[in-house]
């Protein structure tokens, strides 16, 4: 007969008698995971680079103090892109009298991305806005308002022209990038400007165009554009315009990818120990088939085929569920994603319908390679036993579909094959180490009596079972701890990394002799004294003997940074927010030799390598040192840091200015009046919008890996489950004989509760051991945070698991032992 | 090929079957010949532990003989490969358990259909419920074999193996598991049904039950890996 007629059969029948729910709830579940992790990502992504966009108030930026090329606006409007232009200069507007301003002209369309808010009056709560200030208004800070004695709907002149005051200006969403001024903000608009006579040829004006649009054309865009860049214009993007949001939003992505690559990992033992079980419970059935002269290879393909067709049922229901889902967690933070979102791509599907066969394939087809090898003498011979399946096949085709989908999912291979041969130890060492805890087992029977020694004996008298199954609840609790640890550890200390007091305001510009008495006055305000940095500019000239020229980068990014001046410092102690990753620190203090320590991240950029001698060009002559060390530098603590770092004997003796940051609480803003008044000269910076902002991803984050670790959580109880049906089928004629024995029900009870306590506290152990471990190798090397260990963890692991498991391996088994003994011998199911 | 062989359904020719495990080697059959033709119904006796199931198993081609020759149906059965002899096992051997083995999943309907849609046969359904009828189930096709008692299981199981129309059926204790009664009834429908499929079946059956082998054509006892003749 046809063998997709017999599979088509033989899957509705298999269905029908329930067999395969299982192993389709377990994928099922994988698979949703991974399509709403997908749908879901793809989202967030967008959104966080959007709201990276708000910085700068476009998703690119062309900058240049000089007027832009009408190309680059044409070019833009011809992808389809939308544009804006900004003027920014200093001048003064008059009131009463006159008042030096950071003037902003621009076009009715900006901010191409994020939002103005403005206020009425000056203690009315404000809005925002869409678009900028109409032709013949301005908006302004309420400093200029209490500077002036003005109200809104006054006048001011600006240049030329008189300009009414139509409201006040509460925030820009590019603010940040001009914090270099503490002179109040203006914003005007672009059509106005010429009226007032501003500007000449002479005039100092940062010329800004503003593009924002689809993805795929701002990528090409930005191809277009960065090869045609004259040297005196920048092209910034979002993220790389402020690194403190870009290392968020990446922890971000990284947490919802690993969350998604546990849920597969569990879900996919989920997935191996219903298999198993389906392969125990048709051994005997592909015996009789065999007997009745179904040849191999039609087995063979009525199985697979049937696997098959079952496996793309069960992920397309995943695809489905995980839509909904990723819809459910839209609606949740529907507020910080807002509704203008581009509608979710479908590629997530076709990736969960792979995962899910991968995942299938990988883990069942050995097993059925047995199941179709099983001999069909064991109709008659019941003794022959299931088939064993080679455990190389086993872990190899098993390792061989993580190992995509690890790879696959990672989406960067170095991370990839990390994740991998972690996974891979893991799970070699929690099988070795099971194997030897079953043995152990094994003795303390021997020696054990009553129900210890029926319940540890169950435990070792099938070992492959048993580990099994031990590892399936191991890997079920481990997932639990990891979410615990994850959750508690390393979501906290990602928290943490902004943390309540992190600075939200810079001083630059500090004159050397104004260090003393700015450090005294800001302990007389009560602020613990921050620590002042030297900051030097430099240009870098050469690395090694190669002179360093922009046109020798193909890469924007370090075409950019080699035309720019360097912002150098030294010091004698690394920051204590930097790690070292190469190389040493000097370890002399001042009195060290001169050498550099550089950022990792720039060093790879500009292709700088320990060792290198770099030369910088310092207010007229050359500076130069090897490099050192290497650091890497956690830009979203906020604290000041630099590119490079010198050993003082380089830079002690070159001009220059101070820096430094802290924080000061909302309350007491008067500090930063007092403080503009005492040093003119110094210039502050607010930079609690942008902490703000870096706060929000993290929280949003957090909230979004939550959701993605429910997932999780389902396949870890999943797995658990999946463990005690494994040994329901072989306890329920066991149960049987041993009631006909006389076994009492109190008897099977405590040897049952004996046998599931012993499991689940072998599993607990085991998975606390290897949560901390996890949890601190992710810490350390992909998160680059603080772990700490969890003793507590360890309490609620092993106590917990052998409990927890102890609990429901009896009751699910109970059942058995209330029904007739005869039916359990008749392999009942009911 | 031998005339004999060609005559016989089934036929051993110094059947031998020696196996080595851990504890050392057995020699479970030894020179053992055997013909079976078709339309006559055998009983082999033995004690437990003699070898009858696995000369049953040799004989039907699901185990390989470490000596002799096996012949089912004018074919060498221990000289094809696997998938030629279920090929020869599908259209030509029909198999009755001690432990009525019905596939659970199915209805006994569907366990009967089973056989047939392995061989294609073109009018499955029609046969099947015919077998199913003739055993007296018609009333619960619909029905899982764990539905079903031990007698009405076993009834199920020899409806599947007769509905192919088999050239010879092995039946390995098919009463074992049965009451007296029962088993009597399930022996009368193993010896009717043999001459009702026309062909003319041969019937082996393997029997601890001196009562029931009397009621075969011939009776023979496994003893030290050989088969005597029993008056
Ligand atoms: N593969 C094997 N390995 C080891 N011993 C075997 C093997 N197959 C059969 N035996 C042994 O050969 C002997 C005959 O077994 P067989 O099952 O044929 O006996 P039987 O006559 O059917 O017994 P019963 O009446 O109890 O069913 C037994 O002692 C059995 O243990
Ligand atoms: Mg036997």
């Amino acid at each position: 007969m046809n063998a997709w007629c017999l599979t088509l059969r033989l899957l509705r029948q298999d269905w029908r008698s329930g067999e395969l729910y299982l192993l389709s709830a377990a994928l099922v579940l994988t698979v949703a995971a991974i399509t709403a992790v997908g749908f879901f990502t793809d989202r967030v992504e967008a959104t966080l680079e959007r709201q990276g966009s708000a910085l700068i108030a476009a998703d690119l930026a062309l900058e240049s103090s000089r007027p832009l090329d009408v190309r680059f606006a044409d070019a833009a409007q011809a992808r389809g892109l939308r544009t804006a232009r900004t003027l920014e200069f200093r001048s003064v507007v008059m009131g009463e009298r006159p008042q030096l301003v950071l003037m902003k002209a621009v076009d009715p369309d900006y901010p191409l991305r994020g939002r103005l808010r403005i206020g009425e009056a000056l203690d009315a709560p404000d809005r925002p806005v869409e678009s900028g200030p109409p032709a013949g208004e301005v908006w302004v800070e309420s400093r200029l308002l209490r500077l002036l004695d003005l109200r809104i709907g006054d006048s001011l002149g600006v240049g030329e022209s008189r300009l009414r005051i139509g409201a006040i200006l509460t925030d820009e969403p590019d603010q940040g990038r001009s914090f270099f001024n503490i002179a109040p903000r203006v914003l005007m608009n672009r059509a106005d400007l010429d009226a007032t006579g501003l500007i000449g040829p002479a005039s100092r004006v940062t010329h800004r165009l503003l593009i924002a649009g689809a993805a795929t054309a701002i990528d090409a865009y930005r191809d277009w554009a960065g090869s045609r860049l004259a040297a005196n214009v920048t092209l910034t993007d979002a993220l790389e315009a402020r690194p403190e949001f870009g290392s968020a939003v990446e922890r971000a992505s990284r947490f919802l990818h690993l969350a998604t690559l546990v849920t597969l990992l569990v879900a996919g033992a989920a997935i191996a120990l219903a298999s198993q079980r389906l392969v125990e419970r048709q051994t005997d059935a592909v015996a009789v088939m065999r007997c009745l002269g179904a040849p191999r290879h039609l087995l063979m393909r009525v199985l697979i085929g049937r696997l098959v067709l079952f496996g793309l049922g069960a992920s397309l229901i995943g695809c489905l569920l995980g839509w909904l889902g990723q819809a459910g967690l839209l609606a949740a933070l529907a507020d910080w994603l807002g509704t203008d979102l581009p509608p979710a791509s479908p590629a997530p599907v076709l990736v969960g319908l792979a995962t899910g066969l991968i995942t299938l394939l990988g883990f069942a087809v050995p097993p059925l390679i047995q199941l179709a090898r099983v001999p069909p003498l064991r109709a008659i011979r019941r003794d022959l036993g299931t088939p064993r399946v080679s455990a190389a096949l086993a872990l190899g085709a098993a390792g061989l579909a993580l190992a995509l989908l690890i790879l696959w999912q990672a989406q960067d291979l170095e991370l990839g094959l990390k994740l991998l041969g972690g996974v891979l130890a893991t799970l070699l060492a929690l099988i070795g180490v099971v194997l030897l805890l079953v043995r152990l087992a094994g003795r303390l029977a021997g020696r054990a009596r009553g129900v210890w020694r029926l319940g540890l004996a169950a435990l070792t008298r099938r070992p492959g079972a048993a580990v099994l199954q031990i590892a399936g609840f191991g890997i079920g609790i481990l997932a639990l701890l990891l979410l615990a640890v994850v959750r508690v550890d390393l979501l906290e200390s990602w928290r943490e990394t902004v943390p309540e007091g992190a600075p939200n305001y810079f001083l630059i510009n500090i004159q050397p002799h104004e260090v003393e008495p700015l450090r005294t006055f800001l302990n007389e305000a009560g602020i613990a004294t921050p620590e002042l940095h030297p900051m030097i500019s430099g240009r870098l000239t050469r690395i090694g003997e190669h002179a360093v020229e922009p046109s020798d980068y193909d890469n924007p990014r370090a075409e950019r940074l080699a035309s720019r001046e360097f912002n150098l410092s030294y010091g004698t102690e690394p920051q204590p927010d930097n790690r070292i990753v190469a190389g040493r620190w000097w370890s002399q203090g001042a009195e060290a030799a001169p050498q550099f320590s550089v950022e990792s991240g720039i060093a790879e950029t500009l292709g700088i390598a320990l060792g290198d001698e770099l030369t910088f060009w310092v207010s007229g002559h050359e500076v130069s040192g090897p490099v050192t060390s290497l650091r890497e530098v956690r830009w979203d603590s906020f604290n000041v840091n630099f590119f490079v770092v010198a050993s003082p004997a380089l830079l002690r003796n070159e001009a220059a200015t101070f820096i430094t940051s802290f924080h000061l609480p909302a309350e007491r803003e008067a500090v930063i009046a007092e403080l503009a008044r005492r040093f003119p000269s110094v210039t502050t910076l607010d930079v609690e919008a942008i902490l703000g902002q870096v706060r929000q991803v993290i929280d949003r984050g957090v909230l979004a890996v939550e959701y993605v670790f429910l997932f999780t959580l389902g396949a870890g109880l999943l797995v658990m489950y999946a463990g005690i049906q494994a040994s329901l089928e072989q306890r329920r004629s066991e149960h049987g004989i041993l009631r006909t024995l006389g076994a009492g029900r109190r008897t099977l009870l405590s040897s049952l509760a004996v046998e599931f306590t012993a499991a689940g506290l072998l599993a607990g152990l085991l998975a606390s051991v290897f949560a901390e471990a996890t949890g601190w190798l992710l810490a350390e090397q992909i998160f680059e945070l603080e772990f700490g260990f969890n003793p507590g963890l360890w309490a609620v692991g092993v106590l917990g698991s052998g409990l927890a498991i102890g609990l429901a391996g009896t009751l699910a088994t109970y059942p058995l032992l209330i029904h007739p003994p005869l039916r359990a011998l008749r392999g009942g199911n009911s | 090929m031998s005339d004999q062989a060609a005559s016989a359904v089934s036929q051993a020719i110094g059947l031998g079957k020696h196996v080595t495990g851990p504890a050392g080697g057995l020699t479970i059959l030894a020179g053992l010949n055997l013909e079976i033709y078709a339309g006559e119904a055998v009983a082999i006796l033995g004690a437990s532990g003699s070898g009858k199931s696995t000369l049953l198993g040799l004989l039907a081609g699901l185990d390989d003989p470490t000596d002799g020759e096996v012949w089912l149906c004018g074919r060498r059965v221990d000289r094809l490969d696997e998938d030629g002899r279920a090929e020869l096992r599908a259209g030509q051997v029909g198999f009755v358990f001690q432990n009525f083995q019905l596939l659970p999943t199915l209805t006994a309907r569907e366990n009967v259909l089973l056989p047939l849609e392995l061989t294609g046969t073109p009018d499955a359904a029609r046969r099947a419920d015919e077998a199913l009828n003739r055993v007296g189930l018609s009333a619960r096709a619909g029905h899982y074999p764990r539905q079903l008692s031990g007698g009405e299981q076993q009834r199920v199981a020899i409806a599947r193996a007769y509905a192919p129309r088999p050239a010879v059926l092995f039946a390995d204790e098919p009463t074992g598991n049965l009451d007296q009664t029962t088993g009597e009834h399930i022996i009368d429908l193993l010896l009717d049904l043999r001459q009702e499929t026309g062909t003319g079946a041969a019937l082996v059956l393997v029997t601890h039950d001196p009562r029931l082998a009397e009621r075969c054509d011939r009776r023979l006892r496994m003893h030290d890996g050989r088969l005597e003749p029993l008056a």
